[in-house]
């Protein structure tokens, strides 16, 4: 006989910034354009949201090619921030994606100075789909800017401080794990004002083609991601969650339903899926479709109840 | 695009390096000659982007090289086995613009995609000509089937076959050198695919229209992940989404 509780459906939704989402599914930001090509694919509807490319001031063509190596269970990339730039985002990219995603957005923004920063945000502020902000002080494969923000206390606290004068939706910090405490990089982005933290981008590595004796990628180092990373993830989000009160978006090579529930157990509110989609265009779907047998099986009725629940004593 | 599992029915050598593999399955996305697969291979973390060499029904066709690890574990698959495609990927060849003399420029692994949309050409009522380049005779594939096919619409020695060492001769003798050595005449259009190289001289030797097809280490396939990006006179442009198919006017190098 079943019982009306077991007949329930799980409950996958999660409260991310004071917005819900119906699961914790988000394809992570570089691996999902601005959504709209994706949505030939399937209704993208049906994720809790994500986070679109990596958008800067100005446009920018990125790294010379080639950009992409193979590794043992992930990449590498060193694509370098190619994005339309700000101003063609909110003429062209965002009324493409109006059509086709009706949830808030998470609008992942990037930059070479604190000003642009923050002149970015503030363009982007009066656009009424986006609900997030993820401010990327993480990218590996810029120069002068990105990464450089964040593997430092002070910076990382400059740029969200920044960022948070100019608007009022909820500010997420997108952190490096190229740092020796990330922690205290996280600290520093929550008391500057920062609303979540999400992480880990993506791991500075290389490889060489030795028939060639050069490097694959033309930037010669780029940033590896994939499920081979994943380890790794789960232990910076456990010590990030443990480090702060705000909430915390995880990712790092996350590949199915099983991988989101151990990333949010380890503290993750919401969980971003990278590299998976660009091997499987259909991966994040799976993904969300995937989550509520998961979560039966290990009699999880309220997906919320378990973030956090492996650092609990 | 469309994702799906093909099965293998046949996969064999057919010169240095290069194979034939035969696959059956759900063909309704691969529309345009120039279009790619891209392939799942157990143990490798990025699919295998290769060009179709033909299509009918539900048939697949595609001739790869062996260049590393995964076309390497591609060439010891059995018939029988099943693979995970993307199919129906880039944008191809535009068949409208052939003319009644389209001229077809393939270079070694360049080769295959200019086999389907010769087919199609034929079947549009055109009259192709083609120079096939590889670098020795050990590398030289699907000629015949060239001179067979264009054998309908025109003559077998419409079909040039040039090898850089000269070490390749059939009946109509041997052609040494580049293939821009031995670019016929009297062309209305031309398409081309093969070596960064080869198209660069391939530009400068021709005197219409024409298309190129561009090669890229590729991230995704579909246009997502912007790992291979390209400039063109038009803008920033995917080799995998935009492309692999360029045309003459677009190009910057």
């Amino acid at each position: 006989m079943v019982t009306p509780e077991k007949a329930k459906k799980p409950d996958t939704s999660v409260d991310l910034c004071g917005i819900t989402l119906e699961n914790p599914v988000i394809p992570a930001s570089g691996t999902f354009g601005y959504g709209y090509e994706f949505a030939e694919f399937y209704d993208i509807n049906m994720l809790g949201t994500f986070s679109f490319k990596g958008t800067t001031l100005e446009p920018r063509f990125g790294n010379p090619t080639p950009r992409i190596a193979e590794c043992t269970a992930g990449m590498i990339n060193s694509v370098g921030l190619q994005n339309p730039g700000v101003h063609t985002v909110k003429s062209e990219e965002l009324p493409k994606l109006a059509k086709v995603f009706h949830k808030p957005v998470m609008a992942n923004i990037s930059g070479f100075s604190v000003e642009e920063y923050a002149k970015t945000a503030e363009m982007l502020d009066d656009e009424p789909q986006i609900g997030w902000f993820e401010v990327n002080i993480s990218c590996p494969n810029v120069h002068g800017g990105g990464m450089s923000f964040g593997t430092d206390t002070k910076a990382a606290g400059t740029v969200i401080d920044a960022v948070k004068r100019v608007t009022t939706k909820p500010v997420l910090a997108k952190l490096s794990p190229n740092v020796t405490d990330v922690a205290a990089i996280a600290r520093a982005c929550e008391a500057a004002g920062a609303d979540g933290i999400s992480l880990i981008n993506t791991l500075l590595g290389m490889r060489v083609d030795i028939r060639r004796r050069k490097p694959v990628v033309a930037n010669v180092m780029g940033g590896f991601s994939g499920p081979a990373i994943f380890p790794v993830a789960l232990r910076m989000v456990y010590q990030v969650a443990a480090a702060v009160k705000v909430p915390v978006v995880g990712m790092g090579g996350v590949s199915s339903a099983e991988d989101v529930l151990e990333m949010m157990m380890c503290g993750a509110t919401a969980v971003e899926i990278g590299a998976a989609n660009l091997v499987d265009p259909y991966a994040s779907l799976k993904i969300v479709r995937a989550l509520p047998e998961a979560m039966s099986k290990l009699g999880i009725t309220r997906l919320s109840d378990i973030i956090g629940a492996a650092a609990q004593k | 695009m469309k994702q799906g599992f093909f099965t293998i029915t046949e996969n064999k050598s057919i010169a240095a390096g290069t194979y034939l593999m035969r696959l059956r399955g759900d063909t309704s996305a691969v529309t345009v000659p120039g279009q790619f697969v891209n392939i799942k291979l157990d143990g490798f973390y990025l699919r295998r982007p290769i060009s179709v060499f033909d299509c009918e029904n539900d048939e697949l066709s595609l001739i790869y090289k062996v260049v590393g690890g995964g076309t390497g574990a591609m060439s010891g698959l059995e018939p029988g086995g099943r693979l995970d495609l993307l199919t129906g990927l880039g944008k191809g060849y535009d068949l409208s613009k052939a003319g009644a003399r389209p001229l077809l420029i393939g270079g070694g692994a360049g080769v295959p995609p200019l086999f389907w949309l010769c087919r199609r050409l034929i079947d549009a009522g055109a009259s192709p000509l083609v120079v096939l380049g590889f670098n020795s005779e050990r590398d030289v594939f699907c000629t015949e089937e060239f001179r067979e096919l264009c054998a309908k619409s025109g003559s077998r020695s419409d079909v040039s076959v040039v090898t850089v060492d000269g070490s390749y001769s059939d009946e109509f003798g041997c052609k040494k050198g580049f293939v821009t050595d031995h670019l016929p005449s009297g062309y209305t259009y031309f398409y081309t695919c093969g070596p960064g190289p080869m198209l660069r001289a391939v530009y400068d030797a021709t005197d219409t229209g024409g298309e190129f097809s561009f090669e890229e280490r590729m991230g995704c396939g579909f246009g997502a992940c912007m790992g291979c990006s390209c400039k063109t006179k038009s803008g920033s442009k995917r080799v995998c989404k935009d492309g692999p198919v360029f045309k003459k006017e677009e190009i910057l190098w």
